[in-house]
């Protein structure tokens, strides 16, 4: 069960790399948030109460709920077009995001190491370089917050694959760190899009030597 | 009861943090700024008697926490002043000003804190509450540039303690093998000679690259310029000192951990590359920036790369490297507390418009001067002694090539940094309209030549206590 939660979280990584409306890139990470939940109910089925609750809440509530919802609000306000206006074509996209996959795909096999579950790093690492690679070759800065969550939900995963041994008030102090960095981000990503009328990284050259 | 102090320390910072928004009216603002300073002090005076004791589980005053627990609250005291003398010359809203001042409040208690987390979780808490605070404090002028520049810091930020979150779960795997469970420093520092050391290089290059963002070092150093930039000149003088040292720790301690096993001579040359291409950088950038503030900030990235080349070196250069780091933490603060008056007297940034300061502002100038001298390291600055320790170790180590190539990058930065100096000191500035100049009073140098005067003191002759403190933190390396 839990292959195929991954697997299809991995699917949605090369469908975020071909999609083209900026509506699918937020459904797609908040279907990665029920996905998550999915994998850290299965894994963290022993595990008591507090934990449980903390897990569902980090998952569901935030990345699948709150985030996406976040984002939807800020793209309505500033009525920034639909399009992700990649810089590069989608095919080439697909092709990279594959062989980053098939990247992760080997680098984990270098790994001499029978303690570690493999599909749990190779995900791990394909969300991680997929959420670069989408932040490198967009060019709106929202689909940089994107981006960025893509990133964490790959991290998330990382957690899961060591089995996160840290006390709870760590993770309750890591949660909330990410929640306020990506709630900050959106709303310099809203501030921008009021000062400068065009959500695009071209206008963020100004500060130079 | 060790726990009390610590325990009210880190709510009551938050609590005057949030008032400072809240009330608005002056008295209440300098009312508030002396409860929080008689607070740091108070936590100051009791982690110096309670060294080594653990309060609240997570947080140890060791050595190297106690020097920079000092430092911070060293400059914090001119830090406020100089925000207050902003305020008054700068009109903003009242709610600009209380966010400028909460900010400041809540990293400064974030980077104590930070200092004297023994936790490695802890410490990445705390480091992320500082890119948060730091971003309001960025954010104050609210123009197109600092939303940049405040963009950039989150973001670049962001990432970066991602990376270290990743280093962090990579020490993970490598304590589990060893049936460790939790991921105190202490811990990992005893039983690192038997973690697998795959695991440890991946934590490393992770973790490193991560606190470079704070520390300014390459890879990640360019943040922090443009942070430092458009940051209001009191809080610049944070960001470019006691920020630094932040990132300086979390690399430490780590650096610790690894000294302890068979890939420590590989890190060290992680360190040197990172060390030497961060003086190159700060060269490069020296010999083309005009805008005084980057200026400054680049020097930072030189400094923090001299640092970085004591500790890979080792010997003296361990020590070298601390007390190079606290004169820093003294010296960068004067410099960008004097940009300030340098800003209100020809209202740019700009080193073409500046000149003939000794004119206009002649302490104003002296400090400049004497700040152009301790910064690049000439006697009597203390920064003086602990360069020359640094090359020193660099030369008893072997690296001779890597020394005379320092050197001259130093010695090109040098003449970059005097050329801009002089010129802003001596050459008549154009366009320059002396008749509405306000002459600014002498009183508000006199917290730069005391922070001056300590580099001095501090580097000439060190006080036994702060070589003893020194030492402690630097026992567990080789």
């Amino acid at each position: 069960m839990i292959n195929i939660l991954l697997i299809t979280f991995t699917i949605t990584l090369i469908y975020i790399a071909m999609a083209n409306r900026l509506l699918t890139y937020i459904r797609l990470i908040a279907f990665q948030g029920f996905l998550l939940f999915g994998v850290a109910f299965i894994e963290l089925i022993e595990i008591n109460l507090v934990n449980l609750v903390f897990v569902l809440l980090e998952t569901i509530i935030i990345k699948a709920i709150a985030i996406p919802m976040f984002l939807k609000y800020i793209l309505d306000k500033n009525n920034i077009t639909r399009e992700a206006e990649p810089f590069v074509s989608n095919f080439v996209s697909v092709v990279i995001v594959t062989i980053i996959i098939l990247g992760s795909f080997f680098l984990t096999n270098v790994f001499q190491d029978t303690y570690v579950r493999k599909i749990f790093f190779i995900v791990a690492f394909s969300a991680l370089f997929t959420g670069l690679y989408i932040i490198i070759t967009r060019r709106k800065i929202i689909t940089h917050v994107m981006g960025y969550m893509v990133l964490e939900n790959g991290v998330f995963v990382l957690s899961l694959a060591v089995g996160n041994e840290m006390p709870m008030i760590v993770n309750t102090g890591i949660l909330l760190d990410i929640f306020v960095s990506v709630i900050l981000l959106g709303i310099f990503a809203d501030k921008i899009g009021d000062v400068f009328e065009e959500q695009d990284v071209e206008q963020l050259r100004n500060l130079k030597d | 009861m060790n726990d009390i102090v610590l325990g009210i320390y880190l709510p009551a910072s938050l609590i005057i943090g949030i008032s400072f928004y809240f009330l608005r009216k002056y008295s209440s603002q300098v009312l508030l700024t002396i409860a929080f300073i008689a607070l740091q002090w108070a936590l100051t005076v009791f982690e110096f008697f309670h060294r080594d004791v653990i309060q609240l589980v997570y947080f140890t005053p060791d050595a190297l926490a106690l020097i920079f627990l000092g430092v911070i609250s060293l400059v914090c005291i001119p830090a406020f002043y100089h925000s207050f003398i902003y305020f008054s010359k700068h009109p903003y809203g009242p709610r600009e000003q209380g966010m400028f001042f909460g900010a400041m409040v809540i990293l400064t208690a974030s980077l104590s804190a930070a200092y004297l987390s023994n936790h490695i979780g802890i410490t990445w808490v705390f480091v992320e509450l500082t890119t948060l605070s730091a971003s309001a404090l960025i954010y104050h002028r609210r123009s197109k540039l600092t939303l940049e520049g405040t963009w950039k810091y989150i973001f670049i930020c962001s990432i970066s303690i991602t990376l270290v979150f990743i280093g962090v779960l990579f020490v993970t795997v490598a304590a589990q093998q060893q049936g460790i469970t939790d991921l105190f420093y202490r811990n990992l520092s005893i039983h690192a000679g038997t973690m697998n050391v795959f695991w440890l290089k991946l934590a490393f290059l992770f973790i490193f690259t991560g606190f470079t963002a704070k520390a300014g070092l390459v890879p990640m150093y360019t943040a922090g310029i443009d942070a430092k930039d458009k940051a209001p000149y009191p809080a610049g003088a944070l960001l470019a000192s006691v920020l630094m040292n932040v990132g300086f720790i979390g690399i430490f301690r780590f650096y610790e951990i690894t000294s302890h096993t068979t890939i420590f001579g590989w890190t060290n040359k992680i360190l040197m590359i990172s060390a030497l291409l961060s003086v190159f950088v700060a060269t490069v950038y020296m010999l083309r920036v005009k805008n005084i503030k980057r200026m400054m900030a680049y020097s930072g990235v030189e400094h923090m790369g001299i640092v970085m080349l004591g500790m890979a070196a080792g010997g003296i250069g361990y020590y070298a490297a601390i007390l190079h780091l606290i004169l820093h933490s003294f010296a960068k603060p004067a410099l960008f507390f004097q940009f300030g008056q340098i800003y209100r007297t020809y209202g740019s940034k700009s080193v073409y418009d500046v000149g003939y300061y000794f004119k206009y502002n002649i302490t104003g100038a002296l400090v400049l001067l004497f700040a152009f001298f301790i910064v690049t390291a000439m006697p009597p600055s203390g920064m003086f002694i602990s360069e020359f320790l640094v090359f020193r170790s660099l030369f008893e180590s072997g690296y001779l090539w890597i020394l005379i190539l320092v050197l001259i990058l130093l010695t090109t930065i040098i003449w970059a940094f005097g050329k801009n100096v002089f010129k802003m000191l001596f050459i008549k500035p154009v366009n320059f309209d002396e008749s509405r100049l306000v002459p600014i009073p002498f009183s508000e140098s006199v917290s730069q030549f005391i922070l001056l005067g300590l580099v001095v003191y501090l580097g000439l002759m060190p006080p036994r206590g702060l070589v003893e403190l020194i030492n402690a933190a630097i026992s567990t390396l080789p």
